[in-house]
């Protein structure tokens, strides 16, 4: 015991006090910084990008010196790298925030309970020269509704399909092979192409100039199938074998294995890559143009006539230009917002699902 | 409602890669089987292609007789799911079905086979089989809970009860206990005592002293040598395994000097 003692206090002692720079330190810089940016543009006589790249700099070295000097070079990297990686995530937000607050200011005010009920029949500038009433987005709400249910109609089943093929039966045969790689292709295929092609077959089925919405729906669901199949794929590959196994051993044939395990068990993870391929696709501007036509009525039959879209609506009241320009932009605003509003919401229905659905512990 | 198994002459492999050589052996209905080697001598691979299960891995295939009954189950013609409803099986890492309850996981067999049943009825087979895997009184008050929820070795008995649920000739176990502590370890072994009176029961276990307390006979595997094929090296009562071998490498192996 006596000497166990003896060695301790033999050792050096290893301190593990260092000094630390005080909590509010990056607030402090960062005050700083902003002042020194402010002077610099003040004396300069700059703007407000030059006030945040000489106040980012100012912080970034100010920082890093001041902890290099007191804590150390472990720290000092410690506060370098992390500025660096906050700046970034900054710099990713800008964007994102920009536009979402461009979207709402802009679009908020035309949005009423008129320019969801009325169409733009006979609109022309501010309202309907026959009825009166104001010019609104129905005909646009419905096409992209319509347009967008139909192609997740035709694509969510083949996609699942096809991904349940590659998954369980084709396992790293050529045909799969060759499959997975024409789906990464066609994963990268731009949108316009998708649209000629839905324009081409029909145009050779049904004569030229036909337009309709299910045509934009097969544009459309050439652009869901290859992020369905991939999406169901992965969540298919991460079911783990030993439920297909267990569900084996108690002679249960393939196929309900598959339809009873398997996709329950994956379900989550599908109908949230389902749901963000709908998103996906929802705000596609040039296939529509195509294929689903321009028009102002609104028309709830996509195999036959022209639909409008809310991504087509858009381009048109902005391009259109002339005597209304300023009541058409304030409407394609609207509609923008309209538009954001249904993807966002799309995605919260999609982390939504995933969490229902996500097999549960019940602790 | 027990059957014997008998295996002759089978060579099992994974593509061209021949994995286990030369099988034979009588594996007694209504008594404990155990199967004893080192890592990667085929035990396991023998155990799955008792029920065909070996062949749910692309490549792998068995040649030789393996006859329950007077069936070959690897005769022409032979439904591999007609065999697995006959044979069951229970694995190494408990896994019940995450997205089933435990009533659910319990009726699996039943219920995924689409057949039909009086809720009297499924409610018997549910409590016969969790009372036959020991698991009846802990989880009595939470049927409808997710069988995902339960400790490690409540997991595989849920998983045993599962397997006898649908009533198989056969319960075959691929080393049971590998994941579990030693106080759910006893539990098994337990209940693989009470089952031994209605069903055949073949166990893959690494733990020596497993297979001396709960078999009646004894398979002794081993590779030939490094890269050459496992195969069947002695097998024999287990009392008679543990005490006086046959083969020297067995003995070898049972007193710890290799393996």
């Amino acid at each position: 015991m006596s000497d166990t003692l003896q060695k301790t206090e033999q050792r050096p002692s290893v301190p593990l006090r260092t000094p630390q720079l005080p909590r509010i330190a990056p607030l402090l810089v960062a005050v700083i910084a902003l002042a020194v940016g402010g002077l610099v543009t003040v004396v300069a006589g700059s703007g407000l990008v030059a006030l945040s790249v000489v106040a980012w700099l100012v912080f970034v070295i100010g920082l890093s010196v001041w902890a290099l000097a007191v804590e150390g070079r472990r720290k000092a990297t410690d506060r370098l790298i992390t500025s660096l990686v906050w700046s970034t995530f900054v710099i990713a937000m800008v964007p994102l925030v920009a536009v979402t607050w461009e979207v709402i200011s802009k679009g908020h005010a035309a949005l009423s309970a008129d320019f969801f009920t009325n169409d733009m029949v006979g609109v022309l500038g501010e309202t309907n020269r026959l009825t009166g009433d104001p010019g609104g987005i129905k005909h646009a709400l419905v096409g992209t509704l319509m347009i967008t249910a139909t192609a997740t109609l035709i694509s969510v089943p083949v996609g699942v399909m096809a991904a349940i093929y590659l998954v369980e039966y084709g396992k790293k045969n050529r045909l799969s092979r060759v499959l997975t790689f024409l789906v990464d292709v066609m994963t990268g295929i731009p949108s316009i192409v998708a649209g000629l092609f839905a324009f081409s077959l029909l145009t050779l089925m049904f004569g030229p100039a036909y337009r309709s919405g299910f045509g934009g729906s097969l544009a459309l669901s050439v652009l869901m199938m290859p992020i369905v199949v991939r999406a169901t794929e992965e969540m298919l590959k991460l079911v783990p074998d030993e439920l297909r196994e267990a569900s084996y051993a108690l002679g249960v044939p393939k196929w309900r294995t598959i339809v009873k395990v398997v996709l329950p068990t994956a379900f989550g993870g599908i109908a949230t890559g389902v749901t963000l391929a709908i998103a996906r696709v929802a705000g596609e501007t040039a296939p529509l143009l195509i294929i689903a036509g321009s028009t102002t009525v609104t028309n709830w039959n996509v195999f036959s006539d022209r639909m409008m879209t809310l991504p087509v609506f858009i381009y048109s009241s902005v391009t259109q230009g002339g005597k209304y320009a300023a009541i058409q932009e304030e409407r394609a605003w609207g509609a923008a917002l309209v538009l954001v509003v249904i993807v966002m919401t799309l995605n919260l229905i999609a982390r939504l699902l995933g969490k229902i659905f996500s097999p549960k512990t019940g602790r | 409602m027990a059957k014997s198994i008998d295996v002759s002459d089978v060579n099992i492999y994974y593509g061209d890669f021949l994995a286990v050589e030369g099988v034979n052996m009588s594996i007694r209905a209504r008594a404990v089987t155990a199967f004893i080697g080192p890592s990667g001598c085929g035990k396991s691979t023998v155990l799955r292609s008792l029920n065909r299960m070996h062949e749910v891995i692309p490549g792998a295939r068995v040649e030789g007789k393996i006859v329950v009954d007077g069936h070959d189950l690897y005769g022409a013609g032979v439904d591999p799911v007609a065999v697995r409803r006959q044979i069951g099986m229970v694995f190494q890492r408990p896994n019940p079905f995450p997205t089933m309850s435990i009533y659910d996981n319990v009726l699996a067999g039943n219920k995924l086979n689409s057949k039909r049943m009086k809720r009297s009825e499924a409610d018997d087979i549910v409590e016969k089989s969790l009372r036959g895997a020991n698991l009846w009184n802990e989880v009595k008050d939470r049927l409808g809970k997710p069988g995902m929820g339960l400790s490690g070795g409540q997991q595989q008995r849920l998983c045993i009860a599962r397997a006898i649920a649908v009533e198989p000739e056969v319960l075959l176990m691929d080393e049971p206990c590998s994941a579990l502590d030693p106080i759910s370890t006893a539990a098994i072994e337990d209940l693989i005592h009470e089952l031994k009176s209605d069903y055949t029961i073949v166990i893959v276990t690494h733990n020596m002293q497993q297979a001396a307390r709960v078999s009646d006979e004894t398979g002794f595997f081993n590779l030939k040598a490094t890269g050459e094929p496992g195969r069947l090296v002695e097998f024999n009562p287990t009392t008679k395994m543990f005490a006086n071998p046959d083969d020297p490498a067995t003995e070898a192996y049972i007193s710890g000097r290799f393996g």
